[in-house]
């Protein structure tokens, strides 16, 4: 805070967690996650890296692979450019029981404050010919990306090849300090509609 | 008003049915529902009430704008009653328009009973929620828009679909139509139509012409001072072609050329008059002969008189026979025209037509026969005496010769007699011998004989009539005219038809070559039946070079496609003076040898043809021609000529294009008219409700309510400024916005700027200080930090280009490769070690874990891009030194009474083991050097443990950690590191500081000592690039080490390999890697090549694709090798490498130096090229771009790398007369270089160009490790042999099956001109400034030792100082050779009661920062003796063209007490 009154940066905090993720045909999977932001961000409180447990499927909750993974991040920024995002790589055995990366999926922290839930689509590098797709699968060593925060950035993404994977359920929930202050309108300008509409819900049921 | 009324009525009736019937407002006639039964009357009704409607609206607009309405206005606006025509209307209208709407619904039910009306209403109301009215909003004056079109049945399933479900009714507005939007589509187009120029092209497609443009980024690299001189301008003006043989010429046309060539022949000769010229001086020497006979008749014969008779005489005779044969020629000449003439006539009397307008006319011009008459008897006469004369002369000087000859003879012949007698008996062979001797024998003398006069009188006459005219005969003058007349073709036979039609069928046009490319043509130009064509076009060609070849190609095309080269023909350059406007037109001939057969009355080209009937006289005629042209330089603006400078020195061209102002060319367009505009919106009656119309309404009003001018400008985006939230300035302003502006634009100093502030107020100036201040600077030369004004502008100028090449990068690095991303595994080959296949990694399995013999591991290796501080480090393992210089015994023997405090105090500290007579006994104890190795690396500093001897081994691993800048740890940022770890070898001294020998028994007090010996710096780039460095290199040890001496100096040799000793100097081996191994940014490299071969090249085509294959089976050979055929101009243009090697003068100073030796000059001259400061454009240019100099571009700049640096020696060496090639190679520490390899002595010599040592081909210690290719001055040999080190291979060029050379037999050396000056041209240093300088230097040097030691008093002892310095140009003088043992002796009587450790350093000179790092590299400062006091001296010395070698000499004093 300036001493001459008034912030001077704004606060997100989010959190949450990584609920589940669907992978059909795939099992014992777990979870790494990281934010990739901007350069005028700085977390100030909370964890920005971290890996979950390795989740089996269950008989009951059919096809998913819970997590849980609670989120807890606090970001003070000057500038909303280069916004939070969270990547997220999920690895797993593959039949030899080599470990092999299942799904990379990024997607931005909600800007709005709430509660939210998202779901990732995911996605893995494609080798590049027939023969290193056959070797990859055979010696464990598929293609990753070199950096997983790389899914956070659109430059250079026409090089590479990529193929859907599954799901990822997360929900966040934002509070956001001085953004309106700061002069960030961050709720919807129809929010009133949008409560109108919730009103209207309500009468319908 | 009652007509109206009625019609009024109609309408207002016909409104209400359409109302009902149709339930649409709008004028679309179609948009009803069915069925309509007067649909057309209806809309017309309809349109025209809306048109009132909108009238009234837009007059109450009107009156509201202009006033506040009165309560009465406002009461008639909302009952629709807007004008004094309400009142005469019908008292039921107005009722009607009083009522609400229910009621005027009612209303219409009740009067109009139609049907489908009913019907109509009814669905309405099923609509519609109940008890609710439709409601029509056009009527209420709101804007509602035209409906988009919907074909009726269709609406109908859709309301119905829609009326069906729940809720359904939500659907459909007010009125009880389905809602809809606006019809977007408009009526008419918005775009205006584009008018095409060119009929028959679509206008989208019309191509414009567009001036060419420079490309500033193909000319950054351009030296010179920068100041804008191109482009430059050739005209070539093209006039025309003529032929003066070509395959369809008719005979008829061959012989009309001979005609025209004679003709011309006999116009130059007649205007030249040779033949009166030679008479008249023929006369005019007659008569002065003459003359002087009669004058010496007169008066006593004068000698000088005498004497000229024969010359003038002789003059006579040689002018005679010049006029004669000039008059034959001419002569002949006219008898050759009329003798053409007449074939030609003869010719076409035969073939009966006429081809050619030629026509001879001999002109007779009557002369006086009786003069005529008497002037050739005269002249007959004269010359008959004259010969005469001659004759008798000649006459006497034969019978001379005769008698002479005659008596030889006769001598002969009495010997012969006697011979013939002596040999009288043998017959047989006498005859053969008679017969050789016959040939021997003198022929006997015939006497000259008189000639007769009558006998020359015959001669001459008969010469003269032979080719002089008759008198009286008429003078002959031909006149050749083109007044004749062709016969038409339909005359013609058809083999001549056939001909002329071939002849239509030929075009020709001329390509322009300038360099050997194409830069234009001319058009393609028929060639007229005399075989003439025009083309008058002139070629302004834009340059930026001084061309080297100007080149025509006359091209012919016969009927659509055959195009044929028929000439080639060179244009001189014109001179400098040669301007547009006052050049000639030359003419140029060229001919062909083109072989061409015609089946028609054509004659053909290279085929022999006859004028005979009979075929002989046969004659074969080449197609020729003349093109006249010419060519000159244009003339500027103001009068300059755009010549470029013959020298290529200062081509700088800075962008032209800066100057353009992009705003002009839009601002330029004419604005608006509008009062016509509003006209115009008025007459249209446009919808002011439409907001497409909105901006256009709005125009109108500001223009029509006149307080707003027309703005004098045109904006493209008129409502741009509603959206802009700020004003530009205040945008400007902003230093947040600067801030974001500036780091997303990736500036050097803001591009990893953090958390940029929020508010204005906290982005305090000084974070824009430092970025201004270097914008500034760019062009302001700081002489400073540099010294030397020149050195600045070089730096200055370097930076620049630094700049450029770096802007480059960072538009590389943003295109990324797949393994940029992705990282995948390669494909594992069978066998191979690494990942391998499964069943091979069983194998592993069994393997021992510890194997006896293990294998070098491949480590993996880390992209640079997902690393942060701390990850990587520097590993330096240091494993042995050899031959490290020992201290010496001087002092000790010197001060022998001392010898318990010197500085062996610490071995001979128990003065009992050491008796002073055992003085064997004392050197075999004596520890002679304890070393210790030190590694600086980013300020950072780790040491080995002490070892000792001369020849220590320590094997210890340092690690230091490696910080990029900015925390980048890309690629292109790790290239760019400048840093370079310093190994420095100290030794470690203890001294005892205890005071009395009585506290020595108690405690022992030593302080530690190090003293600097030499050091090693390895630049970070060079680890970064080769990943590990391992070898032995050699310490720069400074040549004067005070105090140390080498070990074999002692004498104690023991017995170390011959090979070793032989080097002079001290080796360290070392091993340095990095940890993790970081990936060399190949791939940017390989990108920025891409980009680089895009540069132009003034290259042949061909000789670019020889280059390319050379290369490509050369690396495909040995991968390993590299193969350098063609490299990167300062310009950026790709140069052919050999046209670097041009042998050069060196600076005659260093050749006089050592007149006697030519070994001593060429190590002069190599320690010349030496001091040139190195820069390795692999920093400046992160690596990349390897840019090559000129050598005076080198001398210009005095900085470059390897390369520069071994042109300049090789071109020196080939100047003094070597034989010596350019090594391109690999070498220890530098990585690929170049070195220079002369042949000395029948022994290859191998040069290091950047420290000016040489070695022997097989030399060990050599740092060259691998040879790739031998260039010279005209061939490029490539290795080809299974080794490539030095030691191992033949310098045998000669051998193909050793070297691959690139110009060869079969494809010669095509003799490619030299980019190198003439001659270099060595400024003088200037001895004043070079003074200053080292006084500003030392001057900084002591300021820096002062703030190094801010903790201690710095004392400098003056007169130490001034004996150094009378030191250091003795030092320079021997090169730093063989003065240690005086210079020490007599440092030591000078400064007797001092301990002096210190040494010079020797460095060329570029700037302050490398000497200041030198010498706090030596640790020198470091010494904290509190009563030490320093000595410094600087010493410049200047060789020609301000190459600077510096020595600094430094050192500690320490008095002895």
């Amino acid at each position: 805070m300036a001493a001459g009154g008034g912030p001077d940066v704004f606060l997100v905090s989010v959190s949450g967690e990584i609920e589940s993720g669907q992978f059909p045909g795939l099992d014992e999977l777990y979870c790494k996650f990281c934010f990739v932001y901007g350069q005028d961000w700085v977390p100030t409180a909370g964890l920005e890296e971290g890996i979950s447990q390795i989740a089996c499927r269950s008989d009951a909750a059919a096809a998913a692979l819970v997590w849980n993974l609670p989120l807890d991040i606090t970001f003070k920024s000057t500038n909303p450019w280069g916004w939070p995002q969270i990547v997220l790589s999920v690895y797993g055995p593959d039949v030899f029981g080599h470990d092999v990366v299942r799904g990379y999926g990024a997607v931005h922290v909600p800007i709005e404050p709430g509660r939210h839930i998202r779901t990732l689509p995911m996605f893995v590098p494609e080798s590049t010919s027939r023969l290193q797709k056959f070797t990859s699968w055979f010696t464990g060593r598929r293609p990753e990306f070199t950096d997983p925060r790389v899914v956070a950035q659109g430059e250079g993404r026409e090089v590479t090849r990529v193929r859907s994977q599954g799901f990822v359920t997360i929900s966040f929930n934002v509070v956001t300090k001085d953004m309106t202050k700061l002069g960030y309108e961050v709720t919807p300008s129809d929010m009133e509609s949008h409560s109108m509409s919730v009103t209207e819900g309500i009468h319908n049921y | 008003m009652s007509e109206y009324d009625s019609i009024h009525g109609e309408k207002s009736r016909s409104r209400r049915a359409s109302r009902t019937g149709s339930g649409s407002q709008d004028p679309p006639l179609s948009f009803c529902l069915p069925p309509v039964p007067s649909a057309s009357r209806t809309g017309f009704a309809e349109f025209s009430v809306r048109e009132r409607m909108r009238e009234k609206l837009k007059a109450a607009r009107v009156s509201i704008q202009n006033d506040f309405p009165s309560a009465e206005e406002a009461y008639k606006f909302f009952t629709f009653d807007f004008d004094s025509e309400a009142e005469r209307k019908k008292t039921g209208i107005k009722k009607r328009n009083e009522l609400n709407h229910e009621e005027e619904e009612a209303e219409e039910e009740d009067a109009e009973t139609h049907e489908e009306g009913q019907e109509e209403d009814e669905t309405v109301r099923t609509k519609m929620p109940e008890n609710m009215q439709p409601r029509f909003l056009e009527d209420e004056g709101l804007y509602t828009g035209e409906r988009p079109f919907v074909s009726p049945s269709n609406l109908n399933i859709l309301e119905n679909r829609i009326l069906r479900q729940e809720r359904g009714k939500e659907w459909f507005g007010d009125d009880g139509k389905i809602l809809a939007l606006p019809n977007p589509i408009k009526q008419s187009l918005t775009r205006p139509p584009i008018f095409s120029l060119e009929e028959g092209i679509e206008p989208e497609l019309e191509t414009l012409y567009r001036k060419a443009i420079k490309v500033t980024a193909a000319n950054q690299y351009l030296v010179g001072s920068g100041d804008f001189q191109g482009p430059f301008q050739l005209d070539i003006d093209i006039s025309g072609l003529i032929f003066t043989h070509h395959p369809c010429f008719s005979r008829e046309h061959v012989l009309a050329a001979k005609l025209a060539q004679l003709y011309d022949q006999y116009l130059a000769r007649k205007q030249k008059n040779l033949t009166t010229l030679l008479t008249d001086k023929l006369h005019a020497l007659r008569n002065a002969v003459q003359c002087s006979i009669e004058g010496g008749d007169a008066a006593a014969p004068k000698p000088i008189a005498q004497q000229s008779i024969p010359e003038y005489k002789m003059e006579i005779r040689q002018t005679r026979r010049l006029r004669d044969a000039e008059q034959e020629k001419d002569r002949t000449l006219l008898k050759a025209i009329i003798k053409v003439w007449k074939e030609m006539k003869s010719l076409r009397d035969f073939q009966k037509f006429t081809n050619t307008p030629m026509k001879l006319y001999l002109r007779k011009e009557e002369v006086d026969q009786r003069l005529d008459e008497k002037a050739y008897e005269a002249e007959i006469q004269d010359e008959i005496n004259e010969l005469l004369e001659e004759y008798r002369e000649e006459y006497e000087k034969k019978m001379e010769e005769y008698k002479a000859e005659l008596q030889e003879w006769k001598s002969w012949k009495r010997a012969q007699s006697k011979k013939k007698k002596k040999k009288k008996d043998l017959r047989e062979e006498e005859e053969s011998i008679d017969e050789s001797d016959l040939g021997e024998e003198p022929v006997k003398p015939v006497p000259p004989k008189m000639v007769n006069s009558l006998e020359i009188e015959q001669q001459v006459r008969e010469k003269v009539d032979s080719f002089r005219r008759k008198p009286g005969e008429p003078v002959l003058i031909p006149e050749l005219v083109l007044s004749g007349s062709i016969t038409p073709s339909e005359l013609c036979p058809r083999a001549e038809v056939l001909r002329r039609e071939d002849v239509k069928k030929r075009s020709s046009f001329i390509k322009v070559l300038f360099n050997s490319k194409e830069v234009s043509r001319t058009v393609t130009r028929p060639i007229s039946s005399d075989f003439r064509v025009h083309f008058g076009q002139i070629f302004n060609l834009q340059i930026f070079n001084w061309p080297e070849s100007l080149k025509l190609q006359i091209y012919e095309t016969t009927g659509i496609s055959s195009t044929t080269l028929l000439a080639e023909l060179f244009l001189p350059v014109p001179e400098t003076t040669v301007l547009t406007g006052s050049a000639p037109i030359e003419e140029i001939e060229f001919s062909s040898n083109q072989r061409v057969m015609l089946d028609h009355e054509g004659v053909g080209s290279g085929v022999s043809f006859s004028f005979e009937a009979d075929g002989s006289n046969k004659m074969t005629l080449m197609t020729s021609g003349k093109v006249s042209n010419s060519v000159s330089w244009a003339v500027g603006e103001k009068g300059v000529p755009l010549i470029p400078p013959v020298a290529q020195q200062n081509t700088g061209i800075a962008s032209a294009l800066k100057s353009i102002d992009a705003i002009a060319s839009i601002g330029t367009s004419g604005l608006t008219d509008m009062k016509k505009l509003a006209k115009w919106a008025a007459e249209t009656k446009l919808d002011p409700n439409d907001p497409n119309n909105a901006a256009l309404m709005q125009l109108i009003t500001v223009a029509t309510s006149g307080e707003a001018r027309v703005p004098d400008f045109f904006r493209l985006e008129q409502l741009q400024q509603e959206f802009n939230f700020v004003t530009d300035e205040e945008l400007d302003r902003s230093k947040r916005f600067r801030l974001l502006q500036l780091r997303n634009a990736e500036v050097a100093e803001f591009r990893n700027y953090k958390e940029v502030p929020l508010h204005e107020r906290e982005i305090s100036e000084k974070i824009f200080q430092d970025y201004e201040k270097r914008l500034r600077e760019r062009d302001v030369v700081d002489s400073k930090h540099y010294l030397d004004a020149r050195r600045a502008v070089v730096a200055n100028y370097l930076q620049k280009v630094r700049e450029s090449v770096i802007n480059r990068f960072l538009v590389a690095k943003h295109h990324f490769l797949l393994s940029d991303l992705v990282n995948e595994e390669e494909i594992p080959s069978l066998g191979s070690e690494g990942p391998g296949i499964l069943g091979l990694g069983i194998f592993k399995l069994a393997e021992p874990k510890r194997p006896l013999k293990p294998r070098r591991k491949e480590r993996k290796k880390v992209t640079a891009q997902n690393l942060s501080d701390g990850d990587i480090k520097l590993l330096v393992n240091i494993i042995r030194a050899y031959d490290i210089p020992v201290r010496k015994a001087v002092s000790k023997l010197q001060q022998p009474s001392k010898h318990s405090r010197s500085f062996n105090e610490m071995f001979t500290a128990s003065p009992s083991a050491q008796s002073p007579g055992e003085n064997i006994d004392w050197v075999l104890n004596q520890v002679l050097v304890r070393p210790f190795v030190e590694v600086s690396f980013q300020r950072t500093v780790c040491r080995t443990t002490t070892a000792e001897g001369p020849n220590p081994n320590w094997n210890e691993e340092l690690e230091l950690p490696f910080r990029a800048p900015n925390g980048d740890y890309s690629s292109h940022s790790l290239q760019s590191v400048k840093d370079e770890v310093f190994i420095n070898l100290f030794d470690e001294v203890l001294y005892d500081v205890g005071e009395d020998d009585h506290e020595r028994g108690s405690g022992i007090h030593t302080r530690v000592e190090r003293h600097w010996l030499g050091c090693v710096k390895i630049p970070f780039t060079t680890i970064y690039f080769q990943a590990r460095i391992d070898g032995t290199f050699k310490v720069d040890i400074p040549p004067v080490l005070l105090g140390y001496s080498k070990e074999k100096n002692l004498g104690n040799d023991r017995g170390y390999d011959s090979v070793r000793n032989l080097s002079e100097g001290s080796y360290i081996t070392l091993f340095i890697t990095i940890e993790p191994q970081l990936i060399p940014g190949e791939s940017v490299r390989e990108k920025m090549n891409e980009m680089l071969k895009k540069f132009d090249t003034q290259e042949d085509e061909k000789l670019l694709q020889a280059a390319e294959k050379y290369e490509a089976e050369c690396t495909s050979k040995f991968p390993s090798r590299q193969c350098l055929t063609t490299v990167i101009d300062l310009s950026g243009k790709s140069v052919f490498i050999t046209r670097y090697i041009k042998p050069l003068n060196p600076p005659q100073e260093l050749l006089d130096a050592h007149p006697n030796s030519s070994q001593i000059t060429a190590e002069l001259v190599a320690r010349y090229v030496a001091l040139i400061p190195f820069l390795p454009d692999s920093v400046s240019f992160a690596g990349i771009c390897d840019l090559w100099s000129t050598s005076d571009q080198f001398l210009h700049l005095l900085a470059g790398d390897e390369e520069e640096h071994a042109v300049l020696l090789c071109n020196y060496f080939l100047g003094m007369g070597k034989k010596a090639w350019l090594i391109i190679g690999n070498a220890i520490p530098e990585g690929a270089t170049a070195y220079v390899l002369t042949l000395e002595q029948n022994q290859y010599a191998i040069w290091n160009p950047s420290t000016g040592c040489f070695y022997g081909q097989f030399d060990t210690f050599c740092p060259l490790k691998n040879v790739y290719c031998l260039i010279s001055c005209d061939n490029i040999w490539f290795n080809i042999q299974e080794y490539d080190s030095p030691v191992r291979i033949n310098f045998d060029t000669s051998k193909a099956k050793l070297w691959k050379s690139f110009f060869s037999r079969s494809s010669p050396y095509p003799g490619l001109s030299s980019i190198q000056p003439e001659e270099l041209i060595y400024q003088p240093s200037d001895k004043a400034a070079v003074v200053e300088l080292q006084g500003r230097i030392e001057k900084i040097l002591k300021e820096k030792i002062m703030e190094w030691r801010p903790r201690h008093l710095t004392r400098w002892n003056r007169y130490c100082t001034s004996t150094l310095r009378h030191f250091l140009p003795l030092l320079e003088q021997n090169r730093g050779k063989d003065v240690e043992d005086d210079h020490q002796a007599e440092l030591q009587k000078q400064l007797g009661d001092y301990r002096v450790s210190g040494f010079p350093i020797h460095m060329p000179f570029s700037e302050v920062g490398p000497l200041i790092e030198a010498v706090h590299s030596t640790g020198v400062h470091t010494i904290d003796i509190p009563s030490v006091e320093f000595a410094l001296a600087v010493y410049v010395h200047a060789y020609p063209q301000n190459v600077l070698s510096v020595w600094v000499y430094v050192a500690s004093l320490v008095r002895n007490r």
